[in-house]
Protein backbone atom coordinates (compact mmCIF):
# COMPACT_ATOMS: atom_id res chain seq x y z
CA UNK A 1 0.00 0.00 0.00
CA UNK A 2 0.98 3.80 -0.78
CA UNK A 3 1.58 5.97 2.30
CA UNK A 4 1.80 9.98 2.52
CA UNK A 5 4.90 10.51 4.26
CA UNK A 6 4.66 14.29 3.85
CA UNK A 7 2.26 17.23 3.48
CA UNK A 8 4.37 20.64 2.11
CA UNK A 9 3.55 23.70 0.99
CA UNK A 10 4.45 26.70 -0.48
CA UNK A 11 3.79 30.58 -2.23
CA UNK A 12 4.04 30.53 -5.95
CA UNK A 13 4.89 33.80 -7.05
CA UNK A 14 5.72 33.92 -10.91
CA UNK A 15 9.11 36.09 -10.30
CA UNK A 16 10.54 33.16 -8.26
CA UNK A 17 10.71 31.45 -11.62
CA UNK A 18 12.31 34.27 -13.08
CA UNK A 19 14.50 34.46 -9.82
CA UNK A 20 15.54 30.52 -10.23
CA UNK A 21 16.25 31.21 -14.02
CA UNK A 22 18.72 33.98 -13.11
CA UNK A 23 20.48 32.50 -10.73
CA UNK A 24 19.60 34.95 -7.49
CA UNK A 25 18.73 32.85 -5.21
CA UNK A 26 21.63 34.31 -2.34
CA UNK A 27 20.63 37.92 -3.89
CA UNK A 28 19.13 40.17 -0.30
CA UNK A 29 16.19 40.14 -1.51
CA UNK A 30 15.28 36.49 -2.34
CA UNK A 31 17.43 34.97 0.10
CA UNK A 32 15.10 34.91 3.07
CA UNK A 33 12.96 32.62 0.63
CA UNK A 34 15.36 30.46 -0.70
CA UNK A 35 16.96 30.12 2.41
CA UNK A 36 13.72 28.31 3.74
CA UNK A 37 13.99 25.57 1.18
CA UNK A 38 16.93 23.84 2.57
CA UNK A 39 15.86 22.25 6.03
CA UNK A 40 13.19 20.81 3.17
CA UNK A 41 15.43 19.50 0.87
CA UNK A 42 17.37 17.93 3.29
CA UNK A 43 14.44 16.27 4.70
CA UNK A 44 13.00 15.15 1.11
CA UNK A 45 16.64 13.58 0.42
CA UNK A 46 15.93 11.15 3.69
CA UNK A 47 12.93 10.60 2.65
CA UNK A 48 13.08 10.26 -1.16
CA UNK A 49 9.09 10.57 -2.10
CA UNK A 50 7.98 8.45 -5.17
CA UNK A 51 5.15 10.59 -6.38
CA UNK A 52 4.18 13.57 -6.00
CA UNK A 53 0.19 14.67 -5.81
CA UNK A 54 0.28 19.16 -6.01
CA UNK A 55 -2.96 20.84 -5.50
CA UNK A 56 -2.64 24.13 -7.27
CA UNK A 57 -4.11 26.86 -9.80
CA UNK A 58 -4.49 27.18 -12.78
CA UNK A 59 -3.59 31.31 -13.88
CA UNK A 60 -4.99 31.56 -17.56
CA UNK A 61 -2.55 28.69 -19.04
CA UNK A 62 -4.53 25.68 -19.45
CA UNK A 63 -8.03 27.08 -18.53
CA UNK A 64 -9.89 29.76 -19.89
CA UNK A 65 -13.35 30.87 -18.75
CA UNK A 66 -14.83 29.29 -21.62
CA UNK A 67 -14.84 25.84 -19.86
CA UNK A 68 -13.52 26.51 -16.18
CA UNK A 69 -13.72 23.40 -13.93
CA UNK A 70 -13.82 23.36 -9.96
CA UNK A 71 -12.05 20.42 -10.00
CA UNK A 72 -9.29 18.71 -12.09
CA UNK A 73 -7.22 15.79 -12.13
CA UNK A 74 -4.18 15.38 -14.72
CA UNK A 75 -4.11 11.93 -15.86
CA UNK A 76 -1.19 12.39 -18.46
CA UNK A 77 2.35 10.75 -18.62
CA UNK A 78 3.81 14.20 -19.06
CA UNK A 79 3.04 17.71 -18.41
CA UNK A 80 4.26 20.56 -20.84
CA UNK A 81 5.03 24.15 -18.95
CA UNK A 82 4.08 27.31 -22.19
CA UNK A 83 4.32 30.83 -22.20
CA UNK A 84 2.08 32.03 -19.69
CA UNK A 85 2.16 35.67 -21.64
CA UNK A 86 4.60 37.64 -19.18
CA UNK A 87 8.03 36.39 -19.69
CA UNK A 88 8.59 33.79 -16.80
CA UNK A 89 11.01 30.94 -19.20
CA UNK A 90 8.97 27.91 -20.22
CA UNK A 91 10.58 24.46 -18.53
CA UNK A 92 10.76 21.37 -19.63
CA UNK A 93 8.10 18.82 -19.07
CA UNK A 94 7.15 16.95 -15.76
CA UNK A 95 6.86 13.45 -15.49
CA UNK A 96 3.47 12.26 -14.98
CA UNK A 97 1.92 8.85 -12.94
CA UNK A 98 -0.99 8.27 -14.38
CA UNK A 99 -1.53 4.91 -12.61
CA UNK A 100 -1.86 7.05 -9.37
CA UNK A 101 -3.89 9.80 -11.44
CA UNK A 102 -6.53 7.02 -12.15
CA UNK A 103 -6.32 5.90 -8.49
CA UNK A 104 -7.48 9.58 -7.67
CA UNK A 105 -9.98 10.21 -10.30
CA UNK A 106 -11.85 6.77 -9.76
CA UNK A 107 -11.22 7.09 -6.02
CA UNK A 108 -12.85 11.04 -6.00
CA UNK A 109 -15.36 9.94 -8.27
CA UNK A 110 -16.41 7.32 -6.45
CA UNK A 111 -16.84 9.87 -3.52
CA UNK A 112 -19.30 11.57 -5.29
CA UNK A 113 -16.56 14.77 -6.53
CA UNK A 114 -17.53 15.69 -9.73
CA UNK A 115 -14.08 15.94 -11.40
CA UNK A 116 -12.85 16.55 -14.90
CA UNK A 117 -10.10 14.88 -15.90
CA UNK A 118 -7.51 15.15 -18.51
CA UNK A 119 -5.44 13.44 -20.24
CA UNK A 120 -3.65 16.56 -21.57
CA UNK A 121 -2.84 19.72 -19.30
CA UNK A 122 -0.30 22.57 -19.64
CA UNK A 123 0.80 23.35 -16.35
CA UNK A 124 1.75 26.66 -15.01
CA UNK A 125 3.88 28.47 -12.37
CA UNK A 126 1.24 27.65 -9.67
CA UNK A 127 2.34 23.96 -10.58
CA UNK A 128 5.63 24.09 -11.78
CA UNK A 129 7.83 26.35 -8.81
CA UNK A 130 6.68 24.64 -6.40
CA UNK A 131 8.50 21.53 -7.81
CA UNK A 132 11.57 23.52 -8.79
CA UNK A 133 11.52 24.98 -5.40
CA UNK A 134 11.44 21.49 -3.37
CA UNK A 135 13.65 19.63 -5.93
CA UNK A 136 16.26 22.53 -7.25
CA UNK A 137 18.19 19.79 -9.33
CA UNK A 138 15.05 18.62 -11.65
CA UNK A 139 15.00 15.79 -9.74
CA UNK A 140 11.19 16.03 -8.77
CA UNK A 141 9.11 12.58 -8.56
CA UNK A 142 6.26 11.82 -11.17
CA UNK A 143 3.30 14.45 -10.36
CA UNK A 144 -0.82 14.09 -9.98
CA UNK A 145 -1.88 17.37 -10.43
CA UNK A 146 -5.25 18.58 -8.97
CA UNK A 147 -6.33 22.11 -10.23
CA UNK A 148 -8.90 23.95 -7.75
CA UNK A 149 -10.74 26.93 -9.86
CA UNK A 150 -9.63 30.51 -7.41
CA UNK A 151 -10.26 32.37 -10.39
CA UNK A 152 -14.38 32.82 -11.38
CA UNK A 153 -16.71 32.76 -8.34
CA UNK A 154 -18.35 30.43 -7.25
CA UNK A 155 -15.66 29.12 -5.92
CA UNK A 156 -15.59 25.84 -3.88
CA UNK A 157 -15.72 26.12 -0.12
CA UNK A 158 -12.73 25.81 2.36
CA UNK A 159 -14.79 22.66 3.57
CA UNK A 160 -14.95 21.19 0.66
CA UNK A 161 -11.43 21.51 -0.43
CA UNK A 162 -10.54 19.42 2.55
CA UNK A 163 -13.06 17.22 1.66
CA UNK A 164 -11.67 16.82 -1.91
CA UNK A 165 -8.22 16.62 -0.22
CA UNK A 166 -9.27 13.89 2.51
CA UNK A 167 -10.48 11.98 -0.35
CA UNK A 168 -7.52 12.13 -2.52
CA UNK A 169 -5.08 10.93 0.78
CA UNK A 170 -7.72 7.74 1.34
CA UNK A 171 -7.16 7.27 -2.60
CA UNK A 172 -3.14 7.08 -2.10
CA UNK A 173 -3.77 5.17 1.38
CA UNK A 174 -5.55 2.78 -0.70
CA UNK A 175 -3.57 2.42 -3.39
CA UNK A 176 -2.05 -0.91 -4.37
CA UNK A 177 1.66 0.09 -4.67
CA UNK A 178 4.45 -0.01 -2.04
CA UNK A 179 5.25 4.11 -2.69
CA UNK A 180 6.07 7.51 -0.67
CA UNK A 181 3.67 10.18 -1.56
CA UNK A 182 4.08 13.72 -0.58
CA UNK A 183 1.20 16.15 -1.42
CA UNK A 184 1.90 19.87 -2.12
CA UNK A 185 -0.39 23.16 -1.62
CA UNK A 186 0.47 25.79 -4.22
CA UNK A 187 0.42 29.52 -3.30
CA UNK A 188 -0.37 32.00 -0.66
CA UNK A 189 0.05 33.43 1.50
CA UNK A 190 -2.34 36.54 2.15
CA UNK A 191 -1.58 38.71 -1.04
CA UNK A 192 -4.32 40.82 -3.41
CA UNK A 193 -3.41 41.94 -6.26
CA UNK A 194 -5.94 43.87 -7.99
CA UNK A 195 -8.59 46.80 -6.93
CA UNK A 196 -7.85 49.82 -4.63
CA UNK A 197 -7.26 46.98 -1.68
CA UNK A 198 -3.98 46.04 -3.60
CA UNK A 199 -1.08 45.09 -1.55
CA UNK A 200 -3.20 43.68 0.82
CA UNK A 201 -1.57 41.24 3.49
CA UNK A 202 -2.78 39.89 7.13
CA UNK A 203 0.25 39.19 9.03
CA UNK A 204 -1.66 37.35 12.11
CA UNK A 205 -4.09 35.45 9.87
CA UNK A 206 -1.36 34.32 7.87
CA UNK A 207 0.89 32.76 11.16
CA UNK A 208 -2.48 31.76 12.86
CA UNK A 209 -3.07 29.56 9.46
CA UNK A 210 0.52 28.42 9.68
CA UNK A 211 0.06 27.46 13.29
CA UNK A 212 -3.60 25.47 12.70
CA UNK A 213 -1.38 23.54 9.87
CA UNK A 214 0.20 21.33 12.34
CA UNK A 215 -2.55 20.52 14.93
CA UNK A 216 -5.75 22.34 14.16
CA UNK A 217 -5.90 21.68 10.18
CA UNK A 218 -9.47 22.03 9.88
CA UNK A 219 -9.14 25.87 11.27
CA UNK A 220 -9.48 27.86 8.30
CA UNK A 221 -12.41 25.51 7.26
CA UNK A 222 -14.71 27.48 9.30
CA UNK A 223 -14.56 30.59 6.84
CA UNK A 224 -16.74 31.26 3.39
CA UNK A 225 -14.60 32.24 0.59
CA UNK A 226 -15.88 35.75 1.06
CA UNK A 227 -14.22 36.06 4.65
CA UNK A 228 -11.76 34.50 3.15
CA UNK A 229 -10.90 37.08 0.58
CA UNK A 230 -11.74 39.91 3.37
CA UNK A 231 -8.77 38.20 5.57
CA UNK A 232 -6.18 36.87 2.85
CA UNK A 233 -7.27 38.84 -0.16
CA UNK A 234 -8.28 38.08 -3.84
CA UNK A 235 -5.29 35.51 -4.37
CA UNK A 236 -4.91 34.66 -1.20
CA UNK A 237 -7.69 32.14 -1.40
CA UNK A 238 -5.08 29.89 -2.77
CA UNK A 239 -4.55 28.92 0.86
CA UNK A 240 -7.50 26.27 -0.23
CA UNK A 241 -4.72 24.56 -1.96
CA UNK A 242 -2.72 24.04 1.61
CA UNK A 243 -5.82 22.83 2.90
CA UNK A 244 -6.73 20.40 0.31
CA UNK A 245 -2.67 19.41 0.89
CA UNK A 246 -3.49 18.72 4.49
CA UNK A 247 -6.24 17.00 4.17
CA UNK A 248 -4.38 13.93 2.52
CA UNK A 249 -2.92 13.24 5.76
CA UNK A 250 -5.87 14.61 8.22
CA UNK A 251 -4.03 13.54 11.61
CA UNK A 252 -1.38 14.91 13.69
CA UNK A 253 1.70 15.59 11.95
CA UNK A 254 5.31 17.24 13.14
CA UNK A 255 6.31 20.04 11.61
CA UNK A 256 9.78 19.50 9.82
CA UNK A 257 10.59 23.42 8.61
CA UNK A 258 8.59 26.31 7.88
CA UNK A 259 9.12 29.99 6.43
CA UNK A 260 7.33 33.43 6.41
CA UNK A 261 8.76 36.02 4.53
CA UNK A 262 7.13 39.56 4.13
CA UNK A 263 7.29 40.35 0.96
CA UNK A 264 8.03 38.20 -2.29
CA UNK A 265 6.81 40.74 -5.21
CA UNK A 266 3.03 41.75 -3.61
CA UNK A 267 2.98 38.76 -1.53
CA UNK A 268 3.33 37.29 2.15
CA UNK A 269 5.94 34.03 0.95
CA UNK A 270 5.25 30.78 3.31
CA UNK A 271 6.88 27.36 3.32
CA UNK A 272 5.66 24.71 5.05
CA UNK A 273 6.65 21.11 5.27
CA UNK A 274 5.01 18.31 7.72
CA UNK A 275 5.88 14.49 8.15
CA UNK A 276 3.27 12.08 8.86
CA UNK A 277 3.65 12.28 13.32
CA UNK B 1 -24.49 35.00 -3.42
CA UNK B 2 -26.60 34.82 -0.35
CA UNK B 3 -24.48 36.39 2.20
CA UNK B 4 -22.94 39.21 0.37
CA UNK B 5 -20.37 41.33 2.25
CA UNK B 6 -18.71 44.42 0.24
CA UNK B 7 -15.37 44.44 0.79
CA UNK B 8 -13.48 48.02 0.49
CA UNK B 9 -11.62 48.08 -3.56
CA UNK B 10 -12.55 44.59 -4.00
CA UNK B 11 -15.14 42.84 -6.98
CA UNK B 12 -15.29 39.38 -6.45
CA UNK B 13 -14.70 38.12 -10.18
CA UNK B 14 -18.15 35.95 -10.45
CA UNK B 15 -20.46 35.14 -13.09
CA UNK B 16 -21.78 38.99 -13.72
CA UNK B 17 -18.59 40.57 -14.10
CA UNK B 18 -17.14 37.76 -15.88
CA UNK B 19 -19.66 37.96 -18.31
CA UNK B 20 -19.13 41.56 -18.85
CA UNK B 21 -15.36 41.07 -19.27
CA UNK B 22 -15.54 38.18 -21.37
CA UNK B 23 -14.29 39.44 -24.87
CA UNK B 24 -11.50 41.26 -22.99
CA UNK B 25 -10.53 38.41 -20.84
CA UNK B 26 -10.71 36.34 -23.82
CA UNK B 27 -7.79 38.74 -26.16
CA UNK B 28 -5.96 38.57 -22.80
CA UNK B 29 -5.59 34.91 -22.53
CA UNK B 30 -4.39 34.91 -26.17
CA UNK B 31 -1.29 36.66 -24.93
CA UNK B 32 -0.02 33.43 -24.13
CA UNK B 33 1.44 33.29 -27.65
CA UNK B 34 4.18 35.53 -28.75
CA UNK B 35 2.04 35.69 -32.05
CA UNK B 36 -0.29 36.81 -30.93
CA UNK B 37 1.66 39.75 -28.53
CA UNK B 38 3.12 40.61 -31.63
CA UNK B 39 -0.04 41.26 -33.69
CA UNK B 40 -1.84 43.16 -30.98
CA UNK B 41 1.59 45.31 -30.60
CA UNK B 42 1.18 46.10 -34.54
CA UNK B 43 -2.17 47.22 -34.42
CA UNK B 44 -4.03 47.35 -31.00
CA UNK B 45 -7.66 48.61 -32.42
CA UNK B 46 -7.46 45.67 -35.36
CA UNK B 47 -6.56 43.49 -32.63
CA UNK B 48 -9.41 44.56 -30.18
CA UNK B 49 -12.07 44.86 -32.71
CA UNK B 50 -11.16 41.43 -33.88
CA UNK B 51 -11.92 40.17 -30.06
CA UNK B 52 -14.77 42.48 -30.19
CA UNK B 53 -13.97 44.60 -27.26
CA UNK B 54 -17.05 47.37 -26.15
CA UNK B 55 -15.72 50.76 -26.06
CA UNK B 56 -15.39 50.96 -22.47
CA UNK B 57 -12.91 48.41 -22.15
CA UNK B 58 -11.03 49.69 -25.76
CA UNK B 59 -10.71 52.59 -23.84
CA UNK B 60 -9.02 51.50 -20.67
CA UNK B 61 -6.73 49.16 -23.24
CA UNK B 62 -5.80 52.27 -24.84
CA UNK B 63 -5.35 54.15 -21.43
CA UNK B 64 -3.57 51.34 -20.35
CA UNK B 65 -6.14 51.84 -16.96
CA UNK B 66 -5.73 49.36 -14.76
CA UNK B 67 -8.74 50.34 -12.47
CA UNK B 68 -10.89 50.99 -15.41
CA UNK B 69 -9.84 47.70 -16.94
CA UNK B 70 -11.44 45.71 -14.05
CA UNK B 71 -14.51 47.83 -14.13
CA UNK B 72 -15.00 46.58 -17.84
CA UNK B 73 -14.66 43.46 -16.38
CA UNK B 74 -11.00 42.06 -16.80
CA UNK B 75 -9.78 39.42 -14.58
CA UNK B 76 -6.30 40.54 -12.78
CA UNK B 77 -5.03 37.01 -13.86
CA UNK B 78 -5.88 37.46 -17.71
CA UNK B 79 -4.96 41.28 -17.70
CA UNK B 80 -1.32 39.88 -16.11
CA UNK B 81 -0.63 39.01 -19.13
CA UNK B 82 -1.53 42.84 -20.99
CA UNK B 83 0.96 44.25 -18.74
CA UNK B 84 3.54 41.75 -19.46
CA UNK B 85 3.49 43.24 -23.22
CA UNK B 86 3.97 46.15 -21.65
CA UNK B 87 6.58 45.07 -19.26
CA UNK B 88 4.91 46.20 -16.36
CA UNK B 89 4.87 43.82 -13.16
CA UNK B 90 2.35 43.20 -10.00
CA UNK B 91 4.03 46.28 -8.28
CA UNK B 92 3.55 48.43 -11.12
CA UNK B 93 -0.13 47.67 -11.28
CA UNK B 94 -0.04 47.70 -7.63
CA UNK B 95 0.93 51.22 -7.61
CA UNK B 96 -1.25 52.50 -10.88
CA UNK B 97 -4.43 50.85 -8.53
CA UNK B 98 -3.41 52.36 -5.57
CA UNK B 99 -2.68 55.83 -7.00
CA UNK B 100 0.58 55.36 -5.25
CA UNK B 101 4.91 55.56 -7.15
CA UNK B 102 6.12 51.49 -7.26
CA UNK B 103 8.91 52.75 -4.67
CA UNK B 104 6.06 54.11 -1.72
CA UNK B 105 4.10 50.79 -2.82
CA UNK B 106 6.83 48.40 -2.50
CA UNK B 107 7.80 50.79 0.84
CA UNK B 108 4.15 49.65 2.37
CA UNK B 109 4.53 46.26 1.43
CA UNK B 110 7.47 46.01 3.57
CA UNK B 111 5.93 47.63 6.28
CA UNK B 112 3.47 45.17 6.21
CA UNK B 113 5.93 42.84 8.82
CA UNK B 114 5.33 45.62 11.82
CA UNK B 115 1.73 43.90 12.00
CA UNK B 116 1.16 42.11 15.30
CA UNK B 117 1.97 38.76 15.35
CA UNK B 118 -1.38 37.19 16.76
CA UNK B 119 -4.71 38.01 15.70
Amino acid sequence: MARIVGGLATSHIPAIGGAIAKGLQKEPYWKPFFDGFDPAREWLARERPDAVVVFYNDHGLNFFLDKMPTFAVGAAPEYRNDDEGWGIPTLPPFKGIPELSWAVIDHLVAKDFDIVTCQEMLVDHAFTVPLKLFWPDDDAPPAVPVCINTVQFPLPSAKRCWAMGKAVGEAIAAWDEDMKVVTIGSGGLSHQLEGQRAGFINKPFDLEFLRSMVDDPEWATQFSILELVEKTGTQGVELLNWLAARAASPGRMRRVCQNYHIPISNTAAATLVLEAA
Amino acid sequence: MPEFHEIYGTTPFDGTVARRGYALNKMCFSFNSAQNRETFRKDEDAYMRAYGLNPQQAAAIRNRDVLGLLDAGGNVYYLAKFAGILGLDVQDLGAAQTGMTKEAFKARLVAQNDQPETL
